[in-house]
């Protein structure tokens, strides 16, 4: 690969995803994107001009040695780019499909500078899917046992990241988790179609492998408290429980039947296989030839709104009350949803829910907005405009404005110091809370966030614990 | 897996399982439940625990068969097991010396205020029980009920045991006899609850109601158990189950629950297709 110039790799053009068809696929759950092809991969991987000094390396909240692992694909040795890769992460097939690439490594890539950037979270998956399907399960090397143990609350991105690392660290690791899947938001909430299941339950399968325990149905503050955690045999416990209490709008007509939180539907939908009735039991909303409105702009909006789709919706469409510019999704996601026949009605409100005499939803009312002065999110601020309010035919809404933390661990630990939001308050740089021996990361401290912050949260975690086990 | 010890029917689709949990028995407080899903397909239903062994780990839950998912575990026999129960959860229930409290169950209803007429009775309150059932054979419980209460009062609204007439008209009797009446619990199908609440209203007399929504966690993360308490919203899986009855809107409650109406009859005849078929072939 020396023979090729810097220049000569300049030339190369981002290679595109394959992906499923966009008629096709609005009828069906199964993945949107394709992923690369061997020689796709190579290609792009020839586009990384091999930086002696990476800056990309510094947009990933988890330091994937990138340019290294991008070499070792561009001379085909794609094992050895998959090894590369967990040295840092252990659940690249996840990352690479759901980590907002475009703000962290890919943002900061050179090659980017004049064009588009290597596609690293693209070439990610690739490795990851690659070693998958051609490999059994390599494990790396653990440490000798430390007899020591950790006790992980949530197995979502965040307790699954710092499991994969303690257990590394030599350290017996237990997690728990209340519903009776393991994986958190990526069970729940993200779709079949943006993260197979699959995917999700080998990752998770590999963590077993190196010995990580999993309970399940085990709901922390009921099942057991943390006090009984550590008083059980456990050195140290991480809270990982995500942001698990959905805002509603808290507008008229709210309650009526039809309105859900984004949280309620893609859980019937993605956990319960819902659009699997009655082959399974849980039911959803029939959206057959029916109209859905699906309120905010963020991936679990598009998430929500392309689920309804595939789920027949007439029309689907997502009501954001500020522009596009300011709307948090993924530039791939909005541009998918759009592509599948999504309407974007932008600048417009929910005023209040309007419903029929026997309580089903059938309306809601809207007003347009206008932006103004920049707010304390440094986005401009969204002003109703006055008599423009409109009403809307839905048969259906789905409420995806954020979620707010869960009460049951806060109800529990009473020594568990919380701000005002109910995030658990800890020190950045290790993660630790007020109470001794115990770590929290991930939504739980930040609000809802994403994917590999929560997994970068994880880790940064692991090593603090590893420091404390071992002073302990 | 969750075997069930025991499993009983105690009236007509009406079982009584005894399943082995052990951390939710130790655990468990009265008002309490249990999130259960039968197998891989099943959906994840809320089921108030009924009572609990801490020696044995064994928690007790009592069904009634109404749609697809409750009938099909009542199928489920002594030895079988439940592929997830998770619990409990939760708040438990609000306990005090009130003075005299009435424990009302209606139907199924019973099983849930029975642990908590056993709670109040431990708190030193003066109990009585009302338990209704249409008919006689629908009245459960009453044996257990009368162990922990100084009263019971079993009804049917045809008279073929007990006192004859709903719940709420025994309740009437004793308010108006010139009883004083500190507390009143009422569990069961919601008009029922509604009529309790309608009726110690007017006397002032403090009452609290179970409420038996949709829920598909259990842990607050869906917010599809919402309901309008106080003109508020609350999350009935975290905030209760139990609620000031005088301040529920029992008429949200009773619309959001029909949400899946058609399709919970879908679910329930293909079940019933499926187990007639299964039945004809063992007969052939």
């Amino acid at each position: 690969m020396n023979e090729i110039s810097k220049k000569d790799r300049m030339k190369i053009p981002r290679q595109p995803m394959p992906e499923q068809d966009k008629l096709e696929r609005r009828t069906n759950f199964s993945e949107v994107n394709l992923g690369f092809t061997e020689e796709l991969a190579k290609m792009e991987a020839l586009r990384c001009l091999q930086c002696p000094k990476p800056i990309c390396i510094e947009g990933c909240p988890v330091e994937v040695k990138i340019s290294e692992f991008i070499k070792l694909v561009s001379e085909g040795d794609f094992l050895g780019a998959a090894q590369k890769i967990k040295e840092d992460n252990l659940l690249p097939a996840i990352c690479g499909r759901v980590c907002p690439q475009e703000e962290q490594c890919e943002v900061k890539c050179v090659v980017g500078k004049k064009g588009e950037p290597v596609a690293i979270g693209r070439l990610e998956r690739f490795v990851a899917d690659f070693e998958r399907e051609h490999t059994e399960l390599r494990l790396p090397e653990l440490k000798p046992k430390t007899g020591k143990r950790v006790a992980i609350v949530g197995s979502g991105p965040a307790g699954l990241s710092c499991a994969g690392d303690l257990i590394q660290m030599g350290h017996e690791v237990t997690v728990f988790e209340a519903l009776h899947e393991l994986g958190g938001v990526l069970i729940y909430g993200i779709p079949e179609f943006r993260l197979p299941k699959e995917i999700v339950k080998a990752e998770i399968n590999s963590l077993r492998a190196l010995g990580v325990e999993f309970v399940t149905n085990a709901v922390i503050g009921f099942t057991d408290t943390v006090d009984e955690l550590l008083a059980n045999d456990y050195d140290a416990v991480f809270i990982a429980v995500g942001a698990g209490l959905p805002y509603f709008l808290n507008i008229e007509g709210e309650n009526l039947n039809g309105v859900y939180s984004s949280n309620e539907f893609l859980t019937r939908v993605n956990l319960m296989k819902a659009y699997r009735f009655p082959e399974f039991d849980t039911p959803v909303f029939n959206c057959k030839d029916k109209n859905v409105a699906v309120f905010g702009g963020g991936n679990t909006a598009m998430d929500a709104v392309r689920t309804s789709k595939r789920l027949g919706a007439k029309n689907a469409y997502i009501i954001y009350r500020r522009s596009d510019v300011e709307m948090p999704a993924r530039k791939e996601e909005i541009h998918h949803a759009k592509e599948e026949g999504i309407e974007f009605i932008l600048l417009a409100n929910p005023k209040r829910f309007i419903g029929d005499e026997n309580g089903w939803l059938k309306g809601v009312e809207l007003v347009r907005m206008e932006l103004g002065e920049p707010d304390a999110s440094g986005r401009r601020k969204p002003i109703p405009i006055e008599g423009s309010e409109y009403i809307l035919d839905i048969d259906m809404a789905v409420i995806a404005i954020g979620n707010g933390s869960n009460p049951i661990i806060q109800n529990t630990t009473p020594d568990l110091q919380f701000n005002k939001w109910g995030n658990i308050s800890v020190n950045e740089e290790t993660m630790e809370t007020s109470k001794k021996g115990v770590f929290a990361g991930g939504d739980i401290v930040t609000g809802g966030a994403t994917v590999i912050l929560a997994m970068g949260a994880g880790r940064k975690a692991a090593k603090a614990i590893n420091e404390y086990l071992s002073r302990s | 897996m969750y075997e069930i010890i025991k499993a009983e029917f105690i009236a007509p689709s009406v079982k009584k399982f005894i399943i082995k949990a052990p951390k939710i028995a130790q655990k468990r407080k009265a008002g309490q439940f249990v999130i259960i899903r039968i197998n891989e397909n099943g959906e994840r239903i809320p089921l108030t625990i009924a009572d609990s062994d801490k020696e044995l780990g064994t928690i007790t839950i009592i069904v009634q068969g109404v749609g697809k998912t409750t009938n099909e575990l009542n199928q489920l026999t002594t030895g079988s097991y439940i592929t997830d129960v998770v619990g409990p959860l939760g708040k438990a229930s609000h306990i005090e010396n009130f003075g005299t409290a009435v424990s009302i169950g209606g139907g199924v209803g019973t099983a849930i205020a029975f642990p908590t007429a056993v709670a109040l009775k431990d708190a030193g309150n003066y109990t009585i029980a009302i338990i209704g059932g249409r008919t006689k054979e629908f009245v459960i419980l009453e044996d257990e009920m009368k162990k922990v209460c100084d009263e019971v009062y079993p009804t049917t609204d045809d008279g073929s045991y007990g006192f004859k007439g709903f719940v709420t008209a025994k309740l009437k009797e004793l308010i108006d006899s010139g009883r004083k009446i500190d507390f009143v619990l009422a569990i069961g199908p919601i008009p029922m609850m509604k009529a309790v609440a309608e009726t110690t209203r007017p006397y002032g007399i403090k009452t609290v109601v179970s409420l038996n929504p949709i829920m598909v966690d259990g842990t607050g993360m869906c917010g599809g158990c919402r309901a309008t308490v106080d003109n508020k919203t609350v999350f009935v899986c975290v905030d209760g189950p139990e609620f000031d009855a005088h301040k529920v809107d029992f008429a949200t409650l009773e619309r959001r629950n029909k949400t899946y109406k058609e399709m919970e009859e879908t679910s329930y005849h293909s079940f019933q297709c499926h187990i007639d078929k299964a039945f004809e072939e063992a007969r052939t």
